[in-house]
């Protein structure tokens, strides 16, 4: 699998997406800058990693989302590419109009970062194949402004169409509550695009890939990647 | 002397904080009066921030060599060898009177300026700690400081992707008008790839990358060289903005061009700016510097020469690059679009000559300003002992059981989760023991090895006596990076003080210095870099002396560092170290008795080295499965730590015949650890520990959901665990005092 890794001034994730790309999925990886108009040939995935692009000094994403890279993004995307966004990597996605809703500021009004259950809504996509339906998985949250804001209408169309991935849930599996850390709508901590190959998602899976750091419940969705490819 | 600008007068000489005799220095070095530029440029080098002029004499008495040292206290930041051609790269620094001013700011450039400082020389930065010390919780400001401190702290490592990973947060009274925040961070660079200040070769361009200057910052250093007076608020206009994605992005656009073999010379612009910076790249070099101010990046309009040599900006750098590697630099800047501007030259004057308007502003001799700073003995008085405080005299509580759960949820003691959940903790990867145990350690790259770091002082044991209390900090420190398994190296310090001006408090400085050096050469654990801050003072009150350590430990192979919790039941629980019940100026005596008094525990160098080395050893060979140091609370303290990160309890028998039960479980004797291990292993440890001459004693068995202590009622360890994590968020949550 070639996994092309975006990389716009700020981010700061890209290293932790790049180890968990190349140790789980197998993947060749290449740092694209975004200045550049064109994706590497061959490219199966972009990466949009996590981090403060542009200082998230306007509104998260909002500068990134713009980029020249972004045109050769949607295009891979309209082609039915794989494309994951991780952290600011989501709030860029939302941005660029690959996926639908905004990040506000966490309910707290706090940066929270600490390890957190996830709900795996369902297992038949490019990106959690490798996990049980329902499957409750643990990874970690670091972000400012990951509380997920849509409209009625498009919450109603994510759910109906069965496009939210993951759910901020307890370790029971149980959403809502104090286990939801930010306040996003619906308990929801990451969405796919209408065609289920775009995944925006605010936890970080790729920084629990290994026991002796705290975890290995992200493997799953980079196995899932790497599976994906092969099946393609 | 140009039109408009102020007359020389003793007014404002004193306004720049220097003394009549020092002002009679400068006019004997130079010849003559000094123009307003120069002066502003007097000040700036010759306070106490920059100069050390109170402390120099008593910082070169510690111990700053080791065979693994390869660079001590004098430039950016300390190195050590840490083996496979890597060095780490590490200091700790203050930020305490901007971050009262102006809280987020204040805190965010000082992280902003310790990270600068380690990648200035090559490294990159792996690791971000703190160590904070607030007021009193009651006290109306308290509140309003933590909130923005902690965010302040968090909104710029955040940003800039270094982990923070950890640090100590206390509460005291003392610090009302002067809270304490002191910034570390580490980083890792290739031994022959370390970068340093001194410029070389005459002729050679000098460049200055970064952000623009502005006028925020101006006399940051000289305010941060004074006590403060009901006025604090006025001084807003002194404190920085801090910006993080530009520091990221110098970051990036430093190490590509150090990459690239661009760069001679390298100089961040902290303290004191562009005065500072250039000054220290030529003397150092013995070299003369001329610079054109025409040619600095400005923000505004219409700054004048004294503004520009002393703004603090934040983001900047200096450079003296090697001439045929010019273009490729600046192309890589442009690419992270930064300012890149050659702004002046060295040369063989050795003298300091800056222009603005092409009208020569500043002609100084360049070493003699640094050279001829004052250097002050000034006058010192030792603390007067504290009485030794019997473990009898003091009164039992209640019930063990609810002293426990007091100590454990009073403000100094209690869980910091809300802190350092604001900060991002496990970026990039390598958080192997992550904050809230004895040291945080990360891995470097991919492994196997890691560093442990630790930031630590205990400040009532240096008010009651300076020397232990200095070696106390270093000897913490060292036993928190050895109860990871990790090997101590070297350490880093800041030196909070009040005025060094008043005897007593200079005794305190002085006798804290002789105890870090004591105990820094029984351990082998050198001083590499630090930064000294005084005049924490406010109306005539100073805060308590506050030597902050930061320490830093290697070790061969991550996986097999220990942390805190309780791994498995049914495993013995062994202490290891000597245990007379020492109540002296203990956190029981203080939170339980409402006493600060008495004199602190005393540390004996010896047993501590022999505990250590011996506790360290049985962790490597994976014979203990979890293991804690003994601080602040004592024994008890201890096992409710490593009972709650566990979520198991344990059996604990009763103290020696003899000693009361609250000494044997709330004394704060040093040279401590308690350690678990596999029940059928115990006998033959407790043999190997004895056989080093290492007391030790088999104390109870890990199990259950609750702690029991000799007899007593058991506690849930659900209901530790509320009493402990309730407090702080409880507290920041409470509406702010009227």
């Amino acid at each position: 699998m070639r996994a092309a890794v975006l990389l716009f001034p700020g981010l700061n994730r890209e290293g932790d997406a790049m180890r968990a790309l190349e140790q789980v999925s197998g993947a060749k990886t290449t740092l694209v800058w975004h200045a550049e108009h064109d994706l590497p040939a061959g490219t199966d995935l972009v990466v949009v990693p996590g981090g403060f692009s542009y200082g998230d000094y306007l509104r998260c994403g909002a500068i990134a989302g713009r980029a020249n890279i972004m045109h050769a993004v949607r295009a891979h995307a309209a082609r039915g590419g794989l494309v994951l966004g991780i952290c600011n990597g989501f709030q860029i996605l939302c941005e660029s109009g690959l996926l639908p809703g905004v990040l506000m500021r966490n309910s707290n009004l706090k940066f929270i970062c600490r390890m957190q259950h996830l709900r795996v809504e369902r297992n038949d996509t490019a990106f959690t194949n490798g996990y049980a339906a329902r499957q409750v998985i643990e990874v970690c949250v670091a972000h400012g402004e990951g509380n997920y804001t849509a409209d009625p209408e498009t919450l109603r169309a994510l759910e109906g169409e069965g496009r939210v991935a993951f759910r901020y849930c307890d370790s029971a599996g149980k959403v809502g509550g104090d286990a939801n850390c930010n306040g996003s709508m619906n308990d929801i901590a990451g969405v796919y695009s209408a065609g289920m190959n775009v995944l925006g998602m605010m936890p970080h899976p790729e920084n629990l890939i290994e026991a002796i750091m705290g975890g290995t419940d992200g493997r799953g969705l980079f196995e899932s990647l790497a599976n994906a490819r092969q099946a393609a | 002397m140009a039109r408009n600008e102020p007359e020389i007068t003793p007014a404002l000489v004193a306004e720049h904080g220097l003394k009549p005799d020092e002002y009679a220095r400068i006019l004997a070095l130079i010849g003559r009066t000094p123009s307003f530029t120069e002066l502003g440029i007097f000040s700036a080098m010759w306070n106490e921030h920059c100069s050390y002029k109170s402390s120099r004499l008593h910082l070169r008495t510690l111990p700053t060599k080791a065979p693994w040292v390869i660079q001590g206290p004098g430039e950016n930041a300390g190195v050590i060898d840490i083996g496979d051609g890597l060095a780490c790269v590490f200091k700790m620094e203050s930020h305490n009177h901007p971050s009262f001013i102006e809280p987020y700011q204040g805190a965010g450039t000082g992280v902003g300026g310790i990270l600068r400082d380690v990648f200035t020389m090559g490294a990159r930065p792996v690791a971000c700690l703190n160590l904070l010390r607030f007021g009193a919780p009651e006290h109306a400001r308290t509140r309003h400081l933590v909130s923005g401190v902690v965010a302040g702290i968090g909104g710029y490592g955040n940003s800039f992707g270094v982990p923070t990973v950890g640090g100590s947060v206390n509460f005291h009274t003392r610090y009302d008008g002067n809270i304490l925040v002191n910034a570390m961070a580490v980083g890792i660079a290739k031994t022959d790839e370390i970068f340093y200040a001194t410029a070389t070769g005459v002729g050679r361009p000098i460049v200055y990358l970064g952000s623009k200057t502005g006028r925020d910052g101006i006399h940051g250093a000289t305010m941060a060289s004074a006590a403060f007076e009901a006025d604090a608020e006025e001084k807003r206009p002194t404190v920085q903005v801090g910006d993080p994605f530009s520091e990221k992005l110098l970051l990036e656009a430093c190490l590509e061009i150090m990459a690239k073999g661009c760069v001679i010379a390298i100089q961040d612009m902290g303290a004191a700016g562009l005065t500072s910076s250039a000054v220290e790249m030529g003397a150092k070099g013995n070299l003369g510097v001329e610079l054109d101010l025409d040619m600095v990046p400005c923000r505004e309009s219409g700054m004048t020469a004294y503004e520009m040599m002393l703004s603090e900006s934040q983001e900047r750098m200096l450079m003296v690059l090697r001439p045929e590697k010019e273009a490729e630099a600046e192309a890589v800047f442009q690419k992270w679009g930064l300012d890149f501007a050659v702004i002046g030259k060295t040369t063989d004057t050795l003298r300091f000559v800056v222009k603005r308007h092409g009208e020569v502003k500043v002609d100084l001799p360049i070493k003699e300003l640094g050279d001829e700073a004052p250097l002050y003995d000034r006058p010192h008085v030792p603390t007067a002992p504290a009485p030794v405080i019997a473990p009898e005299s003091v009164k039992a509580p209640a019930t063990n059981a609810q002293a426990l759960l007091r100590l454990i949820g009073s403000p100094d003691m209690c869980s910091k989760r809300w802190v350092w959940e604001q900060y991002d903790h496990l970026i990039l990867g390598n958080t192997v023991q992550r904050p809230g145990g004895d040291a945080a350690v990360i891995r470097i790259g991919d492994g196997p090895k890691g560093l442990a770091m630790c930031t630590d002082v205990t400040q009532r044991y240096c008010e009651a006596d300076p020397v232990q209390g200095g070696r106390q900090a270093v000897a913490e420190a060292w036993r928190n990076i050895t109860a990871t398994g990790a090997t101590p190296l070297a350490l880093t310090d800041n030196l909070n003080f009040g005025n060094p001006e008043r005897p007593e408090i200079m005794g305190q400085f002085v006798g804290c210095v002789t105890g870090i050096g004591e105990a820094a050469r029984a351990l082998d654990f050198p001083i590499v870099s630090g930064n000294v801050s005084l005049y924490n003072e406010t109306q005539g009150r100073g805060i308590l002396p506050t030597p902050a350590i930061g320490g830093v430990g290697l070790v061969d192979d991550v996986s097999k560092t220990v942390g805190v919790a309780f791994r498995a039941e049914g495993e013995a629980i062994l202490l290891v170290g000597e245990t007379a019940g020492w109540l002296g100026q203990s956190m029981y005596l203080w939170q339980v008795c409402g006493r600060e008094e008495g004199a602190p525990p005393p540390v004996d160098l010896v047993a501590e080295r022999r505990n250590g080395d011996a506790v360290r050893a049985l962790i490597l060979a994976g014979e203990a499965t979890a293991c804690h140091d003994l601080s602040d609370g004592g024994l008890a303290v201890a096992l409710a730590e490593m009972a709650m990160a566990g979520r198991m309890g344990a059996v604990v028998q009763d103290g020696p015949a003899g000693l009361p039960a609250h000494a044997w479980l709330f004394g704060e004797d040093q040279g401590r650890y308690l350690l678990t291990c596999p029940a059928d292993a115990a006998q033959a440890t407790l043999a190997k520990l004895a056989a080093q001459g290492v007391p030790a004693t088999r104390i109870g068995v890990t199990g259950g959901d609750s702690l029991n202590l000799g007899g007593e009622a058991a506690i849930l360890v659900s209901d530790l665990a509320s009493a402990h994590e309730g407090w702080l968020p409880h507290y920041m949550s409470a509406a702010p005092a009227a």
